[in-house]
Order: structure tokens, then C-alpha cells, then sequence
């Protein structure tokens, strides 16, 4: 057994009792006030009487039943079932006596709230089984006590305590009002991976019947007493900003409030890293209901101006950047010659091995090809909104966000209100894929509700959502390989940028497997706002640098699964470089595995297929995607899909989340587009921006996971960016040309 | 402003609102069924759909004076206990990520079973291909309404 010191997470298992704050949890609650389905069918069992609190993250009935605090927002990627589980797992409760309940933002109580990065499991691996493990300790020491015996006599399974000498035994419930009282251990034992019962069990989604019947759960669904609506109007364009407004006939339409102005920062105020806002100063309008304020919206009349070019200071994870903002009226046309001319250019020189200048020289044969994607917006199902109260100093938010904890400086000092008198409810987000972790519109619904003292929910329309969005930069790489005179692969380059952030990551394979090796970068300034969107950066390199792995190993007439064996060989057993970030076996792994799983044969030519394998969030996935043409529009029959991702906590969840990867990866690779003319976006809908829909997704889709006892890394996001290289890939085997620049798909037609 | 009577879920509803409010809104905002969704707004995303009659239909697109008699049925009402087998089939293939659109899917899927027992794959992604799935749960969408016909089919 593991025993692991409670000590660093000690503050987390604070009871609710012992804080000032402490009736957070029962206090205002969204969740509380409208209880899922899942509620109702536990009344069919019977609710407790009381409720005893273990720690922040448990409270058990005296029935034995258990309510869980997921710490984190669920956004899609199914944590409050997995997280849950977590603690259920060391508790040793039956699952069918677990109730689940969003905890809301309590920094101290639940520690870093934030949905993203793949993180979310990773993070909460060690905490949530402590939770649990430490309140069986606690049952059992109840126990001991009550009976009489020594604690290391008492076992714990089910729900139930025993004591097999004396034949006693009672349940939870009987137990929790003693174990309530008594101190959190300073050591418990976790359990042995080979000991789970729950974890790597498929339990299903906790929320599937609120779901399918429609129960509200959703941040768009917040109804409150005397609630009002509000929609802003933002600028048309990127680099416009708001100079006037006339709000006299919008306030003059039935049902409309008020109309007022905001401005989201402060004079001075120093932004952090999710701060991101590209129109901070905006109109609002007030009104009784949705349909009415969209009506009255278009009898705004505001004018705007351009705003002056300005450098900012951001406080980010990686500490202060420095951001150059330029004025103008940006267009696709002219970053893409931008990105060209600094393509040609020597960029940042961020890693170099051996001496590739001279490989290069020296070479029998160069390789060259570059890959371009276009900006994408993250268009989730459910726009962007947030409830807000702003009752004299004191704030009510229910906002469906990703980290919560990082908008709350921003708040409060926007809403001149201190940090300790924000209260934030979490609900679901439909989805979130990184747009919902840049939280302006929590502090646009804050201002506003304080304009017009009363509580409002803001809500964007799809046209705001698309056009004021975080978006996924355009990203451009040229990557280059050197052969000599036997065909031998003797050095690479990769030079990669975009529109504003850089997508490379210097370390990540095939750096590490190659003498020669150098990787640089550039930057195109730009004030089109973006951000992280699914796999940030990777959801780029991968395709790009799978694709060229194609190439160069068709140059070489290698299979292009063995040749990637290769060079993680090669990497493995003798590594250029001391800075590599994967890990090159558990790399080899995923393709071993989908190698096999596929059924692959080398020059196989029954079907079109193409392989692709990447590392990012500290996990490793592997596609093998077959496609065919019809009428001259490419299907995709069937993807094989490994994925190493440590200790898997819910399978069916995970498999499910693999399988929205992949067929996200499809749609953007096939017609992820967003072009910008005069700063103007030029898309604002479904009608224009091209999802994947039901005819285009993957037929077929098959996951498998490799069979470790890693401690669990990311989930999310790993299975998303290879899919860009495999489509390309088999694309290739497809129509015979290779597709460089997405999206491949244009009017319908695959760009050959 | 205008005086309405609706039949919604079986029950009749009066409402007060402006003859172009689209009964998506009417729904969410003024009888507090939240269950359907908004999504667009524009008939391109199906997560609004709801139950004309027989017919599923976009509720962004439809404008509450065009309602007239004919029955209205939301997820809140597809089922008394959340046991159609459209439903059903949805919990048993587990089928929501984020949840959103998950609604109109099955508002759509219901509607396409009423019509046509026994779809095909092809007939299943017609009807089905309105609907928008951000988070991508469209294999297993196709696996639940086959599901669902299964058993409707069995019963
Ligand atoms: S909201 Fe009606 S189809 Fe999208
Ligand atoms: S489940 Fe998220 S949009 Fe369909």
C-alpha cells in the first residue's frame, strides 16, 4: 500500500464547519435550487435525515448514503462521473449510494477549479482518492471507538465496517455522526492499482437522465427570480472600437429596460493570462426577454472607431509576456502573405543539434513542404452567457467557465467589490474546448447587473459567440529533410509560426531521434484575439509534422509505422539532446498497438489508409484512419485508435471523449475554416462555418487503450491533434496527391 | 402583443407575447421549459427542435401565432418518466458528452421513428443530419436510435 501524507492537502479537507464561510455549500446554489433527475431517483431511496460532513469534498448520511463535491466544471469530458469515482474508490462505498453535487467555486476548499489542459484527472488523482481514503479512516477509527477494538481490526467494504472477532458490523451512516467529529489522519493508505473496483470500471454518466429528459443544468438554462436578459453589441470588426452610442429608439422597444454602456477593465489594471478581450467596451441592452432584447438590438445605433496600435503586459502562467497589439483592419489575404514572407525569413532559433546547416549542405537530396490552417472558431453548442447579481457589495455569479478562480481578480476590481464577497456557482458548460476559459462575459454580465441593479443573464447570440471569439490562431510550418546518397535521413528542420503565437514545440518528437536537428520560430502580430481551443498548438504540429513523417518515409521506401519505430528506437535507445519532452517507448507503444489493433499491412492496397501518432498533455495517441472517395467527397469508414493515457478511470467515458476527438478532428480537418476580410469576420453561423454532421462523421470508430499502471495523464485533448495527420495521410492514398493546407475540403470538394 | 392558447406537453398555456416571438423562446423564457435548446437560431443546428403534431420542427423558426391548435411536444414532455425508448436507448449507449444538443437529437430521432420504424443508416443520417453535435457523439447517436428501433420493434 501507498502511504501518502495528507499534510499538503490537508487545507483542502477543511470542514465546512470550521470556515467562516462555511455555509458556501448550502447557501446560494443554482445546482441546489433545480436538483437533477439523479436527486429524485435517490428520494426513491430515501434521503438522510442529516448529513454529516467528512470533509469539503463528502458529507455522508445517516443512511449511509454519500454526496460527493465534484471540485471541477464539467464541460463534456464526463469528470463528474470519473472524479467522483475517485473518492467512491477509497471510500469503498457502493456506487449506487453516491450522490453527486457541483461544488462551486471555493478556492480553498476544493484548490485550483479549472477545467482544461487535460488536467482535470491528472490533477485530482491524489486529492480526490485522499478525500475518500482519509474519511474511511475516520469511519473506522469511529468504529474502533464505538466498539471498543483496535482500528487496524476494523475493514471497510461497501458501504459497511465489520469487525470480524467480535462479528459486529454497521453501516456508514451509523457510523458518520462519531467520524464527523474526529481529526483528518495525517497518513492514509491509498489502494494498489490491482485493488480497484470502481476506477477503470465503465460507470455510466452520472448526468445521462437530466440529459435525455431535458432537466435544466446548463448555464444558458438559469432562471432567477426577477431575472433580466442583456445581449451586448460589439464592434464589427477586430481593431473597431465603440465611440457612441444612441440607445434612444432600442429603449424605446417593448420589453427593453435599459441600454447602457461598460467597459471591462479598470484604467491600469494589469491582465492575466485568460484576461483575453478583444472589445472590452461594449453596449449593453436590458430587457424581460431574449426574443424582445434581439429585436430591440437592432435598432442600436453605435458608432465605432478604429482603435490606436498598444502594448500590454500579461501576467500568464509562464509569467509576465509582453503582447503588441496592432491597429488596422486585418484580412486573411494579407497574414498569409505576411506568414510567407516571414516563412522565407531565418526565424528564432529555439533548439539546434548536431550541425544541420552542413547536413543540409551536404545532402543528396532535400525534402521541403509546408502546411497552413486557417483560424477556428470554437463554436460550442451552447453560447457564450452568465447569470449575475450585483447587490451592493456583494456578487452572486452562476456562469458556465472553465477556471473559475482566474476570472475573480478581474471581477473585482472591474466591479470595484472585494475578491472575498464574489460568490460563483459553476454550472454545466455546453461545451467549453478552451473558449469558456477566457471569461470576459462573466465580468460583461457582473457590470451590467450593476448598471441596471438587478439580476440579469447575459447571453450571446451565435453571432456574437462566433464573431467575438478567443479563436485558434492560423498557424504555417515548413518542415525540411535531408537524405544523403543511400536515401538515409540525415537531418530536419522545422520552421513554424502564426497569427499571433507560434505553434512550435521545439522538443517534441522527431527532435530527439535525429543528429541533425534545428526548430525555429516567428510571429505575425495581429489584433485578432485567440486562445486555447482543443489542444492548443498541437492540434496544428501534429498534422503537419505527421504528414511530412509520411512523406519522408515514403521517400525512403519504409513503411511508415515501422519508420516511425525507428526513430523512437533510435530515440529511445540513444537520444539526441537532453531536452526531449516525450517519452519515446510508451511513444512506440500507441503505434505497436495500433499496428496490431488495425489490422496494418504494409503497401496495403485494399483500402486507403494513413497513419498518425502524437504525444501532447502528457499522453500518447495513435490513428490508423481508412477513407475512401465518393463522388469526389472523402468518407471515412473506420478510425483505429490507441491511446496511452495511464490508468483509465471510466472507460466507456473515455471512449466516448476518443471518439468525439476524432470525428472534431475530421470535421476541422475537412472544413474548419474562419477567413477575416477588413477585420470582419467572414462567418457568424452554421448557414457559413461548416460543422461535421452526422453524414460526414467517422463510421466507424474503435478504441484502445494501452494497459498500464501509470498514474492517469490527459484525455481530452491527446486523441485530437494526430487526426489532422491521418486524414492528410489518407487523403494521400486516396486521390494520389498530398493536401498541405487545411481546410482539405472546399465548396464540397476535396483540394486535390 | 397577443393572447395565446397552446397546447404544450398536453396541457393548454396561455401566454402573452408578441405573434413573431419564435416558440423557442416562448418555451424557454416565458413558460420556463429549458429543455430545448438554442443553438443558432436560424434553422442550422437543430438543437431547438421540438414536436409539431408529428413533425419535428425547429422551434427557432417558428413563429408562436403559426402554432394554432396543433400539439406541441419538448423533451419535458416526450415521456412521463423519461422512459421513451428513444431515451432509454440514449442511457443505454451513453450517449452525452457535454449534453447540449442532446435534446433536439433525440426530439429529431423520436419523430424520425414515429415516421419510419425501421430506418436504414442512410434514412438514420438524413433525418439525423440537421442536428449539429459539437462534441462530436454522432457514432453513438446512430448506434441508439438503431437501438431504439430495435426495441420498438421487439415491443
Ligand atoms: S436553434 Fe433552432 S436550429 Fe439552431
Ligand atoms: S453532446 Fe455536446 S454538442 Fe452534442
Amino acid at each position: 500500500m501507498t502511504l501518502i501524507k495528507t499534510k499538503i492537502g490537508r487545507r483542502a479537507f477543511i470542514k465546512n464547519t470550521s470556515l467562516a464561510s462555511g455555509g458556501l455549500v448550502l447557501g446560494f446554489s443554482f445546482l441546489n435550487s433545480c436538483k437533477p433527475e439523479q436527486a429524485k431517483e435517490m428520494a426513491v431511496r430515501e434521503m438522510p435525515k442529516e448529513w454529516f460532513e467528512m470533509n469539503s469534498y463528502l458529507k455522508i448520511g445517516d443512511n449511509g448514503l454519500v454526496t460527493i463535491y465534484t471540485p471541477n466544471p464539467e464541460f463534456g469530458q464526463n469528470i463528474r462521473t470519473s472524479m467522483p469515482m475517485l473518492v467512491a474508490e477509497e471510500l469503498d462505498v457502493d456506487w449506487n449510494n453516491v450522490l453527486v453535487e457541483q461544488a462551486p467555486y471555493h478556492e480553498e476548499k476544493y484548490g485550483f477549479q479549472f477545467t482544461g489542459g487535460s488536467r482535470g484527472i491528472s490533477a485530482r488523482w491524489q486529492p480526490l482518492r485522499m478525500a475518500g481514503a482519509t474519511a474511511k479512516h475516520m469511519l473506522k477509527e469511529a468504529a474502533a471507538q464505538t466498539w471498543q477494538v483496535p482500528v487496524a481490526e476494523i475493514t471497510a467494504e461497501a458501504g459497511v465496517l465489520r469487525h470480524a472477532a467480535t462479528k459486529k458490523s454497521a453501516g456508514y451512516g451509523e457510523m458518520a455522526s462519531v467520524a464527523a467529529t474526529l481529526d483528518v489522519p495525517e497518513e492514509v493508505p491509498l489502494k494498489e492499482v490491482k485493488d480497484f473496483k470502481l476506477i477503470n470500471n465503465s460507470q455510466k454518466n452520472v448526468d445521462a437522465k437530466s440529459i435525455v429528459t431535458g432537466v435544466p443544468l446548463f448555464g444558458m438554462d438559469i432562471q432567477k427570480k426577477g431575472m433580466l436578459i442583456a445581449m451586448i453589441e460589439h464592434p464589427p470588426a477586430f481593431g473597431m472600437t465603440l465611440k457612441s452610442v444612441d440607445g434612444a429608439a432600442a429603449k424605446a422597444m417593448p420589453g427593453i429596460k435599459d441600454v447602457v454602456t461598460i467597459k471591462s477593465f479598470k484604467d491600469g489594471y494589469e491582465k492575466g493570462g485568460f484576461d483575453t478581450n478583444a472589445f472590452p467596451e461594449l453596449v449593453a441592452i436590458v430587457g424581460n426577454s431574449t426574443w424582445e432584447v434581439m429585436q430591440a438590438k437592432k435598432k442600436l445605433k453605435v458608432e465605432w472607431q478604429p482603435i490606436s496600435a498598444y502594448t500590454e503586459t500579461i501576467a500568464g502562467f509562464r509569467g509576465k509576456e509582453t503582447r503588441n497589439v496592432p491597429a488596422g483592419l486585418e484580412s486573411t489575404t494579407a497574414h498569409k502573405s505576411k506568414m510567407e514572407a516571414l516563412a522565407a525569413k531565418p526565424g528564432k532559433m529555439v533548439r539546434k543539434d548536431g550541425n544541420p546547416d552542413a547536413a543540409f549542405k551536404k545532402a543528396a537530396k532535400i525534402l521541403e513542404r509546408s502546411y497552413s490552417a486557417p483560424f477556428l472558431a470554437h463554436n460550442n453548442m451552447e453560447p457564450l452567457n452568465a447569470f449575475a447579481h450585483v447587490e451592493g457589495d456583494k456578487v452572486k455569479i452562476a456562469a458556465p467557465i472553465q477556471i473559475p478562480s482566474l476570472i475573480v481578480p478581474t471581477l473585482a476590481s472591474s466591479l470595484g467589490i472585494p475578491k472575498e464577497n464574489i460568490e460563483m456557482d459553476l454550472p454545466r458548460m455546453g461545451g467549453g474546448f478552451g473558449r469558456k476559459a477566457y471569461a470576459h462575459f462573466v465580468v460583461e454580465a457582473a457590470l451590467i447587473s450593476q448598471k441596471v441593479n438587478a439580476p440579469i443573464k447575459l447571453v450571446y447570440s451565435r453571432e456574437d459567440d462566433m464573431t467575438n471569439g478567443i479563436y485558434r490562431p492560423a498557424y504555417q510550418a515548413t518542415y525540411r529533410a535531408a537524405f544523403d546518397e543511400n536515401n538515409n535521413l540525415t537531418a530536419l528542420h522545422v520552421k513554424a509560426g502564426g497569427v499571433p503565437e507560434s505553434p512550435l514545440f521545439a522538443n517534441r518528437f522527431p527532435a530527439g531521434a535525429i543528429d541533425n536537428y534545428m526548430a525555429e520560430e516567428w510571429v505575425v502580430d495581429s489584433n485578432i484575439t485567440i486562445g486555447a481551443f482543443r489542444a492548443p498548438r498541437s492540434n496544428f504540429m501534429a498534422g503537419a509534422e505527421q504528414a511530412f513523417l509520411d512523406e519522408v518515409a515514403e521517400a525512403m521506401g519504409k513503411d511508415p509505422i515501422q519508420f516511425r519505430l525507428d526513430l523512437l528506437k533510435r530515440a529511445k535507445e540513444n537520444p539526441v539532446g537532453e531536452e526531449n519532452d516525450y517519452d519515446a517507448e510508451r511513444y512506440a507503444g500507441v503505434l505497436e498497438l495500433v499496428r496490431e489493433k488495425s489490422a496494418w499491412k504494409e503497401n496495403d492496397a485494399t483500402r486507403h489508409r494513413g497513419v498518425s501518432a502524437y504525444f501532447c498533455h502528457n499522453s500518447y495517441a495513435a490513428h490508423v484512419l481508412d477513407l475512401k472517395m465518393e463522388n469526389d467527397k472523402p468518407v471515412v469508414e473506420k478510425v483505429c485508435c490507441a491511446i496511452d493515457c495511464g490508468v483509465v478511470v471510466n472507460p466507456d467515458a473515455a471512449i466516448n471523449m476518443a471518439e468525439g476527438a476524432i470525428t472534431d478532428g475530421v470535421g476541422n480537418a475537412f472544413f474548419g475554416e474562419l477567413t477575416f476580410e477588413d477585420g470582419v469576420p467572414q462567418k457568424n453561423n452554421f448557414h457559413q462555418y461548416q460543422m461535421i454532421r452526422m453524414k460526414e462523421a467517422p463510421k466507424e470508430i474503435d478504441v484502445h487503450f494501452v494497459q498500464n499502471e501509470i498514474d492517469p495523464t490527459g484525455m481530452g485533448e491527446p486523441p485530437f491533434p494526430p487526426i489532422f495527420g491521418a486524414v492528410a495521410n489518407a487523403l494521400y492514398k486516396a486521390t494520389g496527391q498530398r493536401h498541405y493546407e487545411q481546410p482539405f475540403v472546399k465548396e464540397k470538394k476535396v483540394v486535390g | 402583443m397577443a393572447l395565446f392558447n397552446l397546447n404544450i406537453n398536453g396541457k393548454t398555456q396561455e401566454i402573452d407575447v408578441d405573434p413573431n416571438t419564435p416558440m423557442l423562446w416562448v418555451l424557454r423564457d416565458h413558460l420556463k421549459l429549458v429543455g430545448t435548446k438554442y443553438g443558432c437560431g436560424i434553422a442550422q443546428c437543430g438543437a431547438c427542435t421540438v414536436h409539431l403534431g408529428n413533425n419535428a420542427v425547429r422551434s427557432c423558426q417558428l413563429p408562436v401565432s403559426s402554432i394554432g391548435e396543433e400539439k406541441v411536444t419538448t423533451i419535458e414532455g416526450l415521456s412521463e418518466n423519461g422512459d421513451h425508448p428513444v431515451q432509454k436507448a440514449w442511457l443505454e449507449v451513453d450517449v452525452p458528452q457535454c449534453g447540449y444538443c442532446q435534446a433536439g437529437q433525440i426530439m429529431t430521432a423520436a419523430a424520425l421513428l414515429e415516421k419510419n420504424p425501421n430506418p436504414s443508416d442512410s434514412e438514420i443520417e438524413t433525418a439525423m443530419n440537421g442536428n449539429i453535435c459539437r462534441c462530436g457523439t454522432y457514432i453513438r447517436i446512430k448506434k441508439a436510435v438503431k437501438m431504439a428501433a430495435g426495441a420498438a420493434a421487439n415491443s
